[in-house]
């Protein structure tokens, strides 16, 4: 029930179209439909839980998923960062599928990383799936990171949620008119918070009103904004269906 | 016995040998072994590998096994001591109930012939001991499933197990051959070649439209071909009694139901002692089984019995049913196979039977006795379903038979086969190619393929070449392949079978206590499918195992629900067929429109209805195809009555959809049902044909096959579903992993994801190339609507009408009750959104325009 297949993204570059300008914490924040989240006065693009190398993490339990999950999630992820040229772009953890991910990731792949972060500070916060940080990649890691008044980690915390970006949870959700139900990774912020959309194309996701999502968000201000082809949608969580 | 039996090859000098225990035991019931019994017998024993084709309660079964059992006799009981001795006969039925149900009917006479003969079943729901002991001492006649086989084979000691093997009975083949299951089968029978080279084959069957394909599928095929199976067919036994239900009321228009029927049903049940009522799907057996409560004023025992139900309140129904405690049973085709349920005198068929074959086979389940006639009444849900009953009705007096063929091997299965040969011992692929290609599915198999698919077992057939060092096969030296470490084996245990499961929650009823929070525990009802949740709001109520349901959510993996003390349920089922229409009774519907005598029979609320039609339209002749426009409300509708099948049917519909939007015909949707597809949309559809802008011809041109069809598979959702079958049949994705269980997020990934990132890059892989495939004869039924756009090539009719016909009105009826498959998604989020916003006064919280933090 919550792990339906998400719609792919289409990669369309230059100028944001559809993006969502919104409010965390007092801060602006760039909902863009890619499934990344810009920061202007910073300067800062976030994306969570990339999940590269998940098909080879699976190979080598002997489930032969297709190669090709790392470079189409990287390939999106270089359409996000030629649209906003960040100075800094934050990984928001589980960047890899799991710890040995980094290390076994091909040549042709790293270099495309080292590409992208040329020019720029790149940092990668710790998931559960990768945490003991990257291996010959450019950047640092760190389980935390307080900047610019918002605070980034992998897994949202219960308390002290003011300003917080987090990930992990990889929340999606439904809305149905008529016979019609359409199903999305989305943002979720009721303003104090955020939870990020899962960037890897191989991510499932977690229905907002699943229970891990409880007590996370003021329910009668948060809303969902969804991905759609080329536009975000914002729709109200009591216009959500469960 | 009186019975009138007809042999097609009368035994000639061929005498069978029954050996004295044998015609002790005939003699004492008072019985004679029957001409078909002792003529398979006879053949057999002269080493014909046999297929006997024989009505049901024709002592097919018994017939499959005098063979083993009179050359045990002579055997006679192995001395203790002795060195191991494998099995002697493997019987291979479809159905795990089966099974138990022969090693019953079968130890009854071996225990009165006093046989030292030992009979044991082995399904997945025997015990590992159990399994484990069958290993070592194993019995002489083992009854089992084809996945059961197929672990054998995968065994280490599967050439010691099988090396004595004399014989393989396969029962109700002629359902078997057309499955996945059946491929997996093929190919096992081929292994077991392998370790048995004598070994015989006796197929049983009920009557097939061709037996000369089952004749070679129980041989093996290749370079030099063994000759076909010897051919019994008993025909004849009393001719059943089949009426079509007469009606006082209003034959529907529309629907699937047959709701108007139920006080004649009900009368019927009354006045016969058993009555087994067959639907096509499981919300007509619960819908069917709520009406018949409703009016039960008499409480017969009226039970209800589908594949969804739990299993153990399905065995309840089913020894309730053979102690003939009921009076009635509502069932779908979980109850089509040969198992014997009591004394049932009535078969009720509601809703068309959509094939002669299956129709033939259900009304088999009346009257288990060959020289009384079954007695069966079919109700028909709506007009054309009466016309539908009819030509089945005429085709079952004439013996006519539309089984499928048997098709071209699926690849999925045999990824799941190599791998599976892999564990047993390493293989050499010349040796396997020669092997499986004997099998008659994979005959037409190429060298290629079989490579490709031998790749994608090792290491998922990639052109990125990233996973040699996680193979799960690899070549030695010596050119074999073997499995690179014990636990693939594992994997491939755990993983076996063709059976994909469509994802289900379980079903349990709950109750809320006094502070309106839901208990847990709970009795579970059964298990419904993921899709049809989906749908449902806290609050929907629904039809299931009989009883109206409200529901309240999912928690975990379990859909919990509460009763809903509302006889109305809010949410209607899907009530499409679960089988499209059979090519041979679309053709005779098409007959009964184009010559008024075969309407003869018909009723006359449906001849009227014709009748009209003829006077405000036309009727088509049998290979035309007519068209009708009209315009109705704001729209403009045209009919195409092409009797093909809803699958084939709703593939057209999404083709000439496209094809209309890019000629500007502005098509806003459809609807397919087994005759007709209906596509409505803004422009005048009609007025454009007239004025040449729009061409039938081209519209409904085979080559809409070709790129039309490629650019919509890649979209299709029906495609991913046929995808993650193959998924999981090939082994890509596992269903069990050792381990782990699949609870929680992200442990598992979806194939709709790894469809779309294989789509996009690498189109020409083996597993999308078999999703096509399979796609093709499956969901999509291309193979049929190739066909009839050829036949139809230069033989379209239009009319063009001011209003609806009468021919087109049940179909319009169906508008608006089944939703069309879109593909306009963000179409949808965007009308959300705007009405949202609409409403609610909120929501795209724009610059300026947000909530507070």
């Amino acid at each position: 029930m919550h792990r339906l297949g998400l719609s792919p993204r289409t990669i369309v570059t230059g100028q944001p179209t559809g993006a969502e300008e919104i409010l965390v914490h007092g801060i602006a924040a760039v909902c863009d439909p890619l499934g990344g989240l810009y920061l202007p006065e910073t300067q800062t693009l976030v994306v969570s839980d990339l999940h590269l190398e998940k098909g080879a993490a699976f190979a080598r339990r002997g489930m032969m998923l297709p190669p090709y999950d790392t470079i189409a999630t990287l390939n999106i992820l270089n359409a996000v960062i030629a649209r906003y040229e960040p100075k800094l772009v934050v990984s928001l953890g589980d960047n890899f599928h799991d710890r040995s991910g980094s290390e076994h990731l091909p040549a042709d792949l790293r270099k495309m990383i080292t590409d992208m972060a040329r020019g720029r500070d790149w940092i990668w916060i710790n998931g559960n799936h990768d945490p003991d940080g990257t291996t010959d990649l450019p950047g640092i890691s760190s389980d935390e990171l307080l900047y610019g008044g918002l605070v980034f980690r992998h897994e949202p915390r219960l308390i002290s949620a003011k300003g917080e970006i987090a990930g992990h949870l990889h929340p999606a959700a439904t809305v149905r008119r008529r016979e019609k139900s359409v199903r999305r990774p989305c943002f979720a912020s009721d303003g104090h918070r955020l939870l990020m959309p899962a960037f890897g194309v191989l991510t499932g996701g977690l229905d907002l009103r699943h229970r891990a999502m409880q007590g996370l968000f003021k329910q009668e201000t948060l809303v969902a904004h969804l991905l759609g082809r080329d536009r975000i949608y914002s729709v109200r969580y009591g216009s959500l269906m469960g | 016995m009186s019975v009138d039996l007809v042999e097609t090859n009368p035994s000639g000098n061929q005498a069978a040998t029954l050996p004295t225990p044998f015609l002790k035991w005939f003699g004492e019931k008072g019985w004679q072994p029957r001409a078909h019994q002792l003529e398979l017998l006879a053949r057999a024993q002269g080493g014909e590998n046999m297929l006997l084709i024989a009505p049901t309660g024709a002592g097919k079964t018994l017939a499959g096994f005098l063979p083993a059992l009179t050359d045990l006799v002579t055997r006679g009981k192995i001395p203790p001591g002795s060195a191991f001795t494998g099995i002697h006969t493997l019987y291979i039925s479809p159905l795990k109930a089966l099974t138990v149900d022969i090693e019953r009917n079968l130890m009854k006479p071996v225990t009165e012939m006093g046989l030292a003969v030992t009979v044991e079943n082995r399904t997945g729901d025997t015990p590992q001991s159990k399994r484990q002991r069958q290993k070592l001492t194993p019995p002489d006649i083992l009854l089992t499933t084809p996945e059961q086989v197929a672990l054998l084979l995968a065994n280490k000691e599967a050439g010691r197990f099988f090396k004595d093997l004399k014989y393989v009975v396969l029962d109700e083949l002629h359902s078997l051959v057309t499955s996945k299951r059946g491929h997996l089968l093929s190919l096992g029978l081929a292994r077991l070649r392998k370790h048995a080279p004598k070994m015989q084959t006796i197929g049983l069957s009920a009557t097939v439209a061709d037996p000369m394909d089952l004749q070679r599928w129980l041989v093996p095929q290749g370079e030099n071909p063994a000759p076909p199976a010897g051919l019994v067919h008993v025909t004849g036994g009393a001719a059943p009694d089949i009426t079509i239900l007469g009606t006082e009321t209003r034959i529907p228009w529309s629907g699937h139901v047959s709701t108007y029927a139920i006080p004649e049903v009900y009368e019927e049940i009354r006045r016969h002692t058993t009555t087994l009522i067959f639907v096509n799907t499981r919300f007509q057996a619960e819908l069917l089984f709520q009406s018949l409560w409703t009016i039960n004023e008499d409480n017969l025992p009226i039970a209800l019995h589908h594949g969804s139900l739990d299993a153990g309140q399905r065995r309840k129904v089913e020894a309730a049913m053979a102690d003939n405690r009921l009076r009635a049973v509502v069932a779908t085709s979980t109850l089509d196979m040969g198992l014997d349920w009591g004394d049932i005198d009535l078969v009720v068929h509601v809703g068309a039977p959509k094939g002669a074959s299956r129709l033939a086979q259900r009304i088999g389940r009346a009257n288990h006795r060959m020289d009384e006639p079954s007695k069966a009444i079919l109700v028909p849900a709506n007009r054309f379903e009466v016309m539908e009953c009819q030509a089945a009705l005429d085709a079952n007096y004439l013996g006519a038979q539309d089984t499928p063929p048997v098709g071209e091997g699926a690849l999925d299965v045999l990824a799941q086969h190599v791998l599976g040969m892999a564990c047993a011992e390493p293989f050499d692929p010349v040796e396997l190619y020669d092997e499986i290609t004997s099998a008659l599915p994979y005959a037409g198999l190429s060298w290629e393929t079989f490579e490709r698919i031998v790749d994608f077992v090792a290491t998922g057939g990639y052109a990125l070449r990233s996973y040699e060092r996680y193979a799960k096969i690899r070549k030695q030296e010596d050119g074999r392949w073997r499995v690179s470490n014990p636990q693939i084996a594992q994997q491939y245990r755990m993983n076996l079978g063709t059976i994909v499961e469509a994802a289900e929650l379980n079903v349990r009823l709950v109750k809320r206590n006094a502070k309106g929070t839901l208990g847990r525990g709970g009795m579970s009802l059964g298990k419904v499918e993921e899709y049809f949740l989906e749908q449902l709001v806290q609050g929907d109520t629904f039809l299931f195992a009989g009883k109206v349901l409200r529901f309240e959510g999912i928690r975990e993996n379990e859909c919990l629900v509460s009763n809903a003390h509302s006889l109305d349920p809010k949410v209607p089922a899907y009530a499409g067929g679960k089988f499209p229409l059979t090519t041979y009774l679309a053709d005779q519907v098409r007959a009964m429109l184009a010559e008024p005598e075969r309407r003869a029979n018909l009723p006359d609320q449906v001849r009227d209805w014709l009748n009209i039609q003829l006077e405000r339209s036309m009727l088509p002749k049998q290979d035309e195809l007519l068209i009708e426009t009209f315009p109705r409300g704001k729209r403009f509708f045209m009919i195409a009555y092409c009797f093909e099948g809803r699958l084939a049917h709703q593939t057209l519909g999404m083709l000439l959809t496209r094809r209309l939007e890019r000629l500007g015909a502005r098509p806003l949707g459809f609807v397919a049902t087994d005759y007709s597809l209906a596509i409505w949309g803004l422009n005048d559809l009609g007025a454009m044909i007239a004025d040449g802008s729009l061409s039938l011809s081209d519209l409904f041109d085979e080559d809409m096959l070709g790129d039309d069809l490629e650019a919509w598979l890649d979209e299709s959702y029906m495609l991913k579903r046929t995808f993650r079958n193959c998924a999981v049949i090939s082994g890509l994705i596992e269903r069990r992993h050792p381990g782990k269980e699949k609870t929680g997020r992200q442990v598992t990934v979806s194939t709709d994801l790894i469809y779309d990132v294989l789509r996009s890059h690498e189109p020409d892989h083996v597993l999308l190339e078999a999703t096509r495939r399979d796609a093709a004869s499956g969901l999509l039924d291309i193979g049929r609507l190739g066909d009839m756009l050829s036949r139809i090539k230069g033989h379209i009719t239009h009319r063009d009408l001011d209003r609806v016909s009468p021919l087109a009105v049940p179909i319009m009826l169906e508008i608006g009750k089944e939703q069309v498959p879109g593909e306009a998604q963000d179409a949808v989020l965007q009308e959300a959104a705007d009405e949202l916003i609409a409403e609610a006064g909120l929501s795209t919280v724009s610059v300026g325009d947000r909530p507070s933090p």
